[in-house]
């Protein structure tokens, strides 16, 4: 475990901004309670800072996980983000989606959100912006990012891709092995 | 048939308790398929009861909820978890019931005859005829005297009773053996029924995402027929049947309500973590209790939860994750060395590993894999766990101080010898479990007598509470000794208990620390020993001297260097002489 380099913040930084903006600074400068970012074997996490100083007793080889896994490098180092992000993404989205129920089920299996499934939309969302996908009960279920912009979502066909899946909640039962570092590798 | 009649006899009887609840026509039938029973409610009416129910108070809701299904089922889940005194009043009056019939009906009937009545050891068993064997050993059994034949033994009629149970229900003989010496016959074989049986469906709503009230709604409005577990659970949902793989609904991704069996609420009800304390869950994945105590917690203070199992982290970590609970770090050690590593928590959980007697309903495999050296095996490695949870837990902590240990099991071993181990063992004391039913410990078993206090504790067990067989003991830590009560003990003073404290609270870099443990873990499994203060202090010490010592070192070293350095280069100048001097002969003698 150790902070994030100059770089990899940047990384990581740049893509969480895709999704929530200016609320950024929200999440890196928590009014409640201080938190930080940790990198422990290529994961990143999103962690209060009194649990980040008690988990240092923990030695490298079994610490698992703490806090929130935000998302992690890949083999070519580049920062993904992962579902764990999807409660700090939600809590403080820009753009938003919402799924009608029958095409839950669709995009839970991580399949992309088509235009017959979208139930509503922010206004004014360009197109390639980072969105987070909610059920029609405000449920956050995923997120992704928007492929056509709020307008040119109107005039869609129903077949269309509205949204380009990047993570559902139905990977905490499919990509269980992917929760932890070394497992699926 | 014997069995029926008794059936048919507590069938009434759970009538006469009802007296209080509606008129229930239809309860008879129902009564031990009860789950059956309230199948044939339509989800619709589960529905409506639900949606016509918009008072503020949740509990409020599901107690008048419960007394509405009265109406069309039996309400098994008050009879099956409700408490322990009626079901004992029931039993008793049952039995008597039951004899009185016996009386009247078979006071003429033939003594049963034990012998003429082997099995060809070689041929397959005929499964009726074991049963009705079984039965009438059962009958002679309850009323010894006047049912036997003459000159058998007690001791016959029990040795066919076990190996004809062991053939009819599939278990090795020391299973069945060990029931009968825990339990009364009648009882035994009611255990033996429910571990046929599953146990019901249920799930706990996560009260850090949504409130069980509006978590049942979606259910219902998703075609699951459910009900609320008991008065003695806000958060726990009792599932009858479903439309949907109820472990696969968008609710259930979006971490909403965990599949937990009813028993796995107790310990950490029992727990009762406090806000911003530090809790640790020893034998955590793959979650359930963990994520229950997180809740219980509201996500603050910090959970620092433990699994041995490599392969059940994924699992653990996951379901955190779904789960929404951010205070928990996930860590993979040996139980045995967590004092060392974490030094003092508020609490401790421990659901230590068992032989799973108790879940066998689940687990069938365990009817014929446990042998007594199984369960003496997992007794001792409990035992190891409970010291090293005690050790990790503080108890000069202000608000906490208590540590829960739960198993899986029924045996004796792995409950109360374990607890009457322990209080020999360090400085605490039983508490009551805050729990309002379960079956007091035992304080003595079979010659051996355990600590009173012992009673404390609290059995759960499949036929009477229609959950898990289950234990939980609640244990106060007393003081930072580590030995028992009154003993002196120079160790706590200058060792391990001590070093473990400072070690948490000192603020070093991570590398530094991290390193130490690993040497700490190389220091093998003892636990109780002062790896802690070994490790780090007397590094620190010398750490000038060793210097010191280095640089002399180095400088020798240098010294040496430069004097080899010195021989090789007159060395190599002699060589060159050498060399140059042949040269110049060869170069003379090619003049010449």
């Amino acid at each position: 475990m150790r902070p994030l380099e100059e770089s990899e913040i940047q990384q990581v930084f740049e893509k969480l901004f895709k999704f929530v903006g200016k609320n950024l600074k929200n999440i890196v400068d928590r009014a409640d309670q201080p938190h930080c970012f940790r990198l422990h074997k290529k994961r990143v996490y999103y962690v209060r800072e009194d649990i980040m100083k008690r988990a240092t007793n923990i030695s490298r080889d079994q610490l698992v996980s703490l806090g929130v896994c935000v998302g992690k490098f890949t083999h070519s180092d580049k920062f993904r983000l992962m579902i764990g992000a999807l409660e700090l993404l939600a809590a403080h989205a820009k753009h938003k989606m919402w799924v009608k129920p029958t095409s839950e089920m669709s995009f839970l299996y991580g399949n992309h959100l088509l235009k017959s499934g979208l139930g509503r939309i922010t206004e004014n969302t360009p197109a390639n912006q980072g969105v987070v996908i909610f059920s029609m009960s405000d449920v956050p279920l995923g997120f992704g990012v928007a492929a056509k912009s709020t307008q040119d979502c109107r005039k869609l066909d129903p077949s269309a891709i509205v949204a380009f899946h990047q993570a559902d909640v139905g990977e905490y039962l499919r990509a269980e092995d992917d929760m932890v570092q070394g497992k699926k590798e | 048939m014997e069995g029926d009649d008794s059936e048919e006899d507590s069938d009434e009887d759970e009538d006469d308790d009802d007296e209080d609840d509606d008129d229930d026509d239809d309860d008879d039938e129902d009564d031990d398929e009860s789950l059956e029973g309230i199948e044939n409610k339509s989800p619709k009416d589960a529905k409506d009861l639900f949606s016509d129910e918009d008072e503020e108070d949740e509990e409020d809701e599901f107690a008048e909820l419960g007394d509405d299904s009265d109406e069309d089922d039996d309400g098994p889940l008050e009879q099956d978890f409700s408490g322990d005194e009626k079901e004992d009043a029931r039993r008793k009056r049952e039995a008597e019931d039951a004899a009185a019939e016996q009386v009247l009906n078979i006071e003429d009937e033939d003594v049963y005859e034990l012998s003429g009545d082997e099995d060809d050891p070689d041929a397959p068993p005929d499964l009726q005829h074991v049963q009705a064997r079984i039965q009438e050993v059962v009958r002679v059994l309850q009323d010894f005297k006047s049912r036997r034949e003459p000159g058998r033994s007690r001791g016959e009629y029990v040795e066919r009773l076990v190996a004809d149970l062991a053939t009819y229900y599939g278990y090795n003989t020391f299973l069945i053996q060990y029931f009968l010496d825990t339990f009364s016959v009648a009882e035994t074989m009611e255990l033996l029924e429910a571990n046929e049986t599953q146990r019901p469906v249920t799930l706990r709503t996560n009260t850090l995402k949504c409130r069980r009230r509006e978590l049942a709604a979606s259910l219902i409005n998703r075609g699951v027929n459910l009900d609320p577990i008991g008065k003695w659970s806000k958060v726990g949902l009792l599932v009858y049947d479903s439309r949907v793989p109820i472990g696969a609904t968008p609710e259930y991704m979006a971490g909403h309500y965990m599949l937990q069996s009813a028993s796995s609420f107790l310990p950490c009800m029992a727990l009762a973590p406090q806000d911003g304390e530090r809790v640790l869950d020893v034998a955590a994945a793959p979650g359930g209790k963990t994520t229950y105590l997180a809740a219980l917690m509201r996500n603050t203070g910090m959970i620092f939860a433990n699994e041995f199992q490599k392969k059940r982290l994924s699992s653990l970590v996951a379901n955190l994750q779904r789960m929404g609970c951010t205070n928990a770090t996930v860590c993979n050690y040996d139980g045995r060395q967590l004092p060392k590593v974490l030094g003092h928590v508020d609490r401790v959980l421990l659901d230590a590993p068992c032989s799973g007697t108790g879940v066998i309903a689940k687990d069938s495999s365990v009817k014929v894999s446990k042998s007594e050296a199984d369960i003496n095996k997992c007794a001792h490695l409990q035992k190891e766990l409970l010291v090293a949870a005690i050790d990790c837990c503080d108890a000069n902590s202000k608000t906490g101080g208590y540590v829960v240990y739960s198993t899986c099991s029924i045996t004796v071993e792995e409950n109360e010898a374990v607890l009457d181990y322990i209080l020999k063992k360090r400085d605490v004391k039983l508490v009551p479990t805050g729990l309002e039913f379960g079956r007091p410990g035992f304080t003595s078993y079979r010659g051996k007598n355990f600590h009173p206090s012992v009673e404390k504790s609290r059995r759960f067990y499949p036929h009477v509470h229609n959950m898990d067989g289950f234990f939980v003991a609640k244990i106060k830590k007393l003081s930072n000794k580590l030995g028992p009560a009154g003993a002196e003990d120079g160790a706590a003073a200058n060792g391990f208990g001590k070093a473990t404290g400072d070690r948490s609270d000192s603020e070093e870099g991570y590398e530094q620390v991290s390193g130490s443990d690993d040497e700490g873990g190389e220091g093998g499994y003892g636990y109780g020993v002062g790896v802690g203060v070994d490790d780090e202090v007397p590094e620190k010490k010398p750490a000038g001297k060793k210097k010191n010592a280095r640089a002399r070192m180095l400088e020798e070293l240098k010294a040496e260097l430069e004097a080899e350095k010195k021989a090789k280069e007159e060395k190599r100048g002699k060589e060159k002489e050498k060399k140059e001097k042949p040269a110049k002969e060869k170069k003379a003698k090619a003049k010449k």
